[in-house]
């Protein structure tokens, strides 16, 4: 991509290396965003509806890693992936998987917990007319889940949002090689550190403009929900 | 609505029991029997235990001291008990999905849901309402309905908690008649009111209990022309038992 064309003459003149930057970047973060809900949307579920010794101390664990720093992610998953680590046979180390591996770490705490939080809040509303119709435990998560979908959806969207920003560990995991593990984030860091602002500005105009595009497809989502479903 | 001659939970037998919370003795030594007929009306002021007794009667909290027992066995499931609370909670979805949710948890079979929801949605007067969102139908419509789905597994005993408490005269008369329909059909009714009036008019008999414990059980016009007890005099007198 030449430095000196602006990320908006290369979007509008159809780029392939720009839509090959967009469209890594938004596959990385929704598969990711996706993985992570599979992974922590039952983990929270099970964690707001279970009572053992130690769910406190897991709460409080599950809170503080909304929080992880993405660069100790990405080492810690560059570490397991590389050739000497423990996963080094998979090959995976510097290739998408490596980065939405990192990205999955990341946002998995966010929706287990924002999850928990939904469901809980949930079902201290549900118990006694579950209670009371004799609903069965799996019905009981499976509703909870279902009549809860609208604000999970913002819980999803908290996970894309946190991926979508992310650069640290992808770039520590991906490498940032041009063509296959180059993202709009770590573009954005490199033409920054080449001084070409006018690129990195557009890019990160662009960034912004699908996380608000996503952000409106969610709201919107939410809104007709609470019209259609109360 | 079909009609329950075969009252399977009835009688309930409550036997010395107490609840305990705490320090708090919510009931105490509360004996009494549940048996088929006209409508059993609990009355008392807040925190007399009207609400604890329901739950005891349901199922939902086990006592302290004493046992329940529902036709001579102490465990029973509530499969053929319903309960409404005071402020029913309406699951996100339509009315007649509401309904549709019961059935399915009552082990109706799918083929048969739809049917027996447009029925039930019909008994309660909200054939109109049934694509509505639950939680946007008034206090009134939502009580309707939370009666509809507790008789969505044909209970023969329907236990309900201050069912008209805030609600306006107008739908105080709907759920009147239904309560008078659903124990004309032969489910027992147990119910809990704070409205005099309403017990007087709805009830076989009544329970007045105050600080956990049956102070005066007697059929309502006994109750009310002739109360037996101090504290039922004072409360029909308007007094404030303390």
């Amino acid at each position: 991509m030449p430095d000196h064309t602006s990320a908006f003459h290369l979007l509008l003149t159809g780029d392939p290396a720009l839509f090959s930057i967009v469209g890594l970047s938004l596959a990385i973060t929704l598969t990711a965003a996706v993985v992570a809900s599979f992974i922590g949307m039952p983990l929270g579920a099970l964690v707001a509806l279970t009572r053992f010794r130690g769910r406190q101390f897991v709460i409080v664990v599950m809170n503080a890693l909304m929080g992880l720093p993405p660069v100790i992610v990405g080492l810690a998953v560059y570490l397991s992936l590389s050739r000497s680590g423990p996963l080094g046979s998979w090959g995976l180390l510097f290739t998408p998987s490596a980065m939405v591996i990192a990205q999955t770490i990341l946002v998995t705490p966010i929706i287990a917990a924002l999850t928990r939080q939904t469901i809980e809040d949930l079902w201290l509303e549900y118990r006694d007319e579950f209670s009371a119709m004799h609903v069965g435990a799996f019905r009981r998560i499976a509703t909870l889940l279902w009549d809860g979908r609208f604000s999970l959806v913002t819980a999803l969207l908290a996970g894309f949002g946190r991926a979508a920003a992310e650069v640290g560990s992808i770039i520590i995991v991906g490498g940032n090689i041009e063509g296959f593990t180059r993202t709009m984030t770590t573009a954005i860091a490199l033409e920054t550190s080449k001084g070409n602002l006018s690129l990195a500005v557009g890019l990160g105009v662009i960034l912004m403009g699908i996380v608000v595009l996503v952000s409106a497809f969610a709201w919107g989502v939410r809104r007709a929900g609470e019209r259609f479903a109360g | 609505m079909s009609a329950n001659t075969d009252n399977s939970d009835l009688p309930i037998e409550f036997s010395g029991v107490d609840i305990d919370v705490g320090e708090l003795k919510v009931l105490r030594q509360i004996s009494i029997s549940i048996e088929p007929g006209a409508p059993t009306v609990l009355i008392g002021p807040n925190g007399s235990g009207k609400t604890t007794f329901l739950r005891v009667a349901m199922g939902l909290t086990a006592p302290s001291k004493g046992r329940v027992m529902w036709c001579g066995h102490s465990q029973s499931p509530p499969v053929r008990r319903a309960i409404v609370f005071q402020r029913p909670v309406m699951l996100r979805r339509s009315a007649f999905g509401n309904l549709h949710y019961a059935l399915a948890s009552a082990g109706v079979p799918r083929s048969a849901r739809r049917r027996r929801a447009n029925e039930l949605l019909s008994l309660v007067d909200l054939a109109g309402l049934g694509d509505r969102p639950a939680r946007r139908l008034s206090g009134g419509e939502q009580q309707r309905l939370a009666i509809a789905r507790a008789l969505a597994r044909e209970p023969h005993v329907l236990l309900l908690d201050e069912p008209t408490a805030s609600l306006d005269p107008a739908a105080t008369k709907s759920i009147e008649e239904l309560v008078r329909s659903v124990s004309a059909s032969g489910v027992k009714v147990v119910m809990a009111t704070h409205d005099l009036g309403e017990a007087r008019r709805l009830a076989g008999d009544i329970v007045l209990l105050h600080r956990g414990t049956i102070v005066e059980r007697a059929a309502v016009d006994q109750f009310f022309n002739s109360p037996a007890t101090k504290e039922a005099q004072a409360f029909l007198a308007g007094e404030l038992l303390l």
